[in-house]
């Protein structure tokens, strides 16, 4: 009897709320780049209400929001959600929180007219500037990567965070504002676990980090999964780059025919 | 205090004349002169916009959403100028303060001349407490260009505080029913000020909110809204299960829709004078909507219905909203796409195409278009992707366009990356097909159509 196929059970933190820069891509990518490697692939809305059940998910993702909706996100996820989401995060578990997410990973986001709980997997505060940090980004990260670990994207946010001295951060920042326009970092990790305002489909942008993301919710290496031909994924990527002004020198030859 | 005012007028006059002569020189050298003659004016003099709208004799009208400003103002233009107006109208898209400066500049004040102006939803605020409007048509707000608005809610509370001073000074406003924040901000105003305006057939209701949708809970209490049918993103007949706010009843309503393909339909269109058929010159939903709201716009300003219905009937496409040109022998159409409710109406229609789909999508990301991308990520491409027998992606962001493509399921050997606008074009050409589907971002518009026009295919747009 042949081994069972291989599945990644992607839960997805309150979808109808946190999805505001097109985080479905975040989803459509992981979900094709399995699907070509012959890995199922299932998906999980946990919503408002909805239990966060252990055991059922190896990877969780959670996208950005309206601050509207995010206090709606902060309520809910106080109790039951942070004892099973610190648990994941603290285990090293894979975790993608991007935007309104990664500042719900902290302990608050807070303003003159708001005050929002996080779950505190992760030594981090948010406050609401004056001004939103808006524009392309690219960041150097230390994750064994094909482009030496940059990613690139696009960050559009209010909330400064400040990190704990002891949180690391995803990376520092090249060109962009990154965590708070002023310390040069941006992001943070912990294990597995990744906040960032790298914002939206981020992994259409970066395609080894979807890679990377998969590899780890299905307990594997880099290595282990099938080489997909990446030309298209990798052409993006540089574009990304070049629109942030921090061009990708050793780029691999790519043709657009 | 004469001295002052006629030292403004002086300065008013130079302003004037100084623009008007930058907007010569710029279409000698073969420029459209849309937005910078206008620009000109108001640097020389900020209060060139109230200046020259007060001297409007039949008032100024403005129509502003995140989409279909175009189409309504053309639709409505149509029937307001087969009445008998003079309408001054920015025809161009160019809906930002010089824009509108550079329209009425060309106006020729008279007792029975109209401002007719599309606004964009940001400047929206700022430049109609200038213009004193008697009318103003809300149409939607739509997620679209985060980077240059920033978030919906921020946008519609600057909106709703705009409204009810403009309302107390007399302003009447034309609103969508099923868009719940447009209606929100109806409800803050009095009764008597609003003429209500939406769909009423739901034969075409999708069976789910799209991805792109937004606006998802009541603004008065917070509970998620509810939908007895969805019509396009977050447009629908909502309502809070919990406060019971709901969607009011609009008097202007589309009562029946047949659409025909990608390039046209037949709406009924139900309103106090009675139910009118109308045969539409642009396809869709979304058109359908743009449609009713330009009805009720005319119908609140007087014009007859039967003016209206023969207006809208013959009324061409506007600038790059399924316009149609001929290449190759083959028959192409543009649609403008800049965000993702307004790509997945222009999906929709396509959809209901019998042909494979041969199609071109242009994508920039200028500030215009708005410099993040991620919007194609919630644009249902996956709708169509069956459909496609080639896809050539364009644009300085081409190679995410065509990472879209892929990932919506249509097949690498499909899909072709050719940056140059005319030179993908030119690839798309050599289709099979007979229809050729043209998706330019706005800058990718504009690029676009000024090389077919220094060929001739299009014309030229002044």
């Amino acid at each position: 009897m042949l081994s069972e196929r291989k599945r990644l059970r992607l839960a997805v933190l309150y979808p109808t709320l946190l999805n505001i820069y097109a985080d479905r891509g975040n989803i459509e990518f992981l979900r094709r780049r399995c699907e070509w490697r012959d890995l199922g692939f299932q998906v999980t809305a946990v919503g408002v209400g909805d239990k966060l059940v252990e055991g059922s998910f190896d990877l969780v993702y959670m996208g950005g929001g309206q601050d509207r909706d995010q206090v709606r996100c902060g309520e809910d996820l106080q109790g039951h959600k942070t004892a099973v989401l610190g648990d994941w995060i603290g285990q090293g578990n894979p975790l993608l929180a991007v935007c309104g997410g990664y500042q719900l990973l902290g302990k608050a986001y807070t303003g003159p007219d708001l005050s929002i709980p996080g779950i505190s997997a992760i030594d981090a505060t948010t406050s609401q500037g004056k001004t939103r940090l808006i524009g392309p980004i690219a960041i150097r990260t230390d994750l064994a990567g094909p482009t030496d670990g940059v990613l690139a994207g696009f960050e559009n946010h209010a909330g400064r965070t400040v990190l704990g001295s002891g949180t690391a951060p995803l990376g520092t920042v090249l060109k962009g504002h990154g965590n708070d326009g002023s310390s040069g970092l941006e992001g943070a990790r912990r294990g597995a676990t990744i906040g960032t305002y790298l914002h939206g489909p981020l992994l259409p942008k970066n395609w080894w980090l979807a890679d990377w993301l998969i590899a780890k919710s299905l307990g594997l290496e880099l290595e282990d999964l099938l080489q997909l031909d990446d030309a298209l994924e990798i052409a993006a990527h540089r574009v990304a780059r070049t629109a942030a002004g921090a061009e990708w020198a050793d780029a691999p030859g790519f043709e657009s025919n | 205090m004469p001295r002052n005012a006629s030292r403004l007028g002086v300065r008013g006059w130079l302003a004037s004349t100084a623009a008007r002569a930058v907007g010569v020189l710029l279409r000698s050298l073969g420029r459209a002169g849309t937005t910078v003659p206008g620009r000109v004016l108001l640097a020389l003099d900020p209060s060139a916009l109230s200046r020259i709208s007060i001297r409007l004799g039949a008032g100024t009208v403005l129509v502003s959403a995140t989409n279909g400003k175009t189409t309504t103002a053309a639709l409505a233009e149509a029937a307001l100028s087969q009445s008998g107006l003079t309408v001054v109208h920015n025809s161009a898209g160019a809906n930002m303060a010089g824009g509108i400066a550079s329209a009425l500049l060309h106006a020729n004040p008279g007792p029975e001349t109209l401002g007719l102006l599309e606004i964009d939803e940001f400047w929206l605020p700022e430049l109609a407490p200038q213009l004193k409007p008697k009318a103003v048509l809300l149409g939607n707000l739509f997620r679209d260009q985060l980077d240059r608005y920033g978030e919906l809610d921020a946008i519609l509370d600057r909106w709703i505080e705009a409204a009810v001073q403009l309302a107390a000074d007399g302003t009447h406003f034309v609103l969508c029913a099923d868009d719940p924040g447009i209606a929100w901000l109806g409800l803050q105003l009095p009764a008597a000020s609003v003429t209500w305006f939406g769909v009423e057939d739901t034969t075409l209701a999708l069976k789910q909110l799209p991805h792109a949708a937004d606006a998802g809970s009541c603004r008065r209490c917070g509970t998620p809204l509810v939908y007895s049918a969805v019509l396009l993103g977050h447009l629908g007949h909502w309502a809070c299960p919990s406060c019971g706010l709901t969607r009011p009843t609009p008097t202007f309503a589309l009562a029946g829709i047949t659409l025909h393909g990608a390039r046209f339909s037949s709406l009924r269109i139900a309103s106090p004078s009675g139910t009118h058929s109308v045969e539409l010159g642009v396809p869709g939903v979304y058109n359908a909507y743009n449609a009713v709201g330009a009805w009720a716009l005319a119908a609140t300003l007087g014009v007859p219905p039967d003016v209206v219905a023969s207006a809208f009937g013959s009324a061409k496409a506007s600038f790059g909203r399924a316009e149609t040109f001929t290449i190759s022998d083959r028959e192409a159409t543009l649609f403008l796409v800049k965000n993702p409710t307004g790509a997945n109406e222009v999906i929709r229609a396509l959809a209901s195409e019998a042909e494979p789909l041969a199609l071109q999508f242009l994508l920039n990301d200028g500030v215009a278009d708005g410099r993040d991308v991620s919007w194609i990520w919630d644009a249902d491409f996956e709708d169509i992707a069956d459909q496609i027998e080639m896809v050539v992606c364009s644009g300085t962001r081409a190679s995410e366009a065509a990472l879209r493509f892929r990932y919506s399921g249509v097949p690498a050997d499909r899909i072709a990356t050719i940056s140059e606008p005319r030179a993908g074009l030119a690839q798309l050409a050599k289709s099979r097909q007979e229809s050729l589907w043209v998706l330019p971002t706005y800058t990718a518009m504009l690029e676009l159509r000024s090389a077919l026009a220094d060929e001739g295919l299009v014309e030229r747009v002044v």
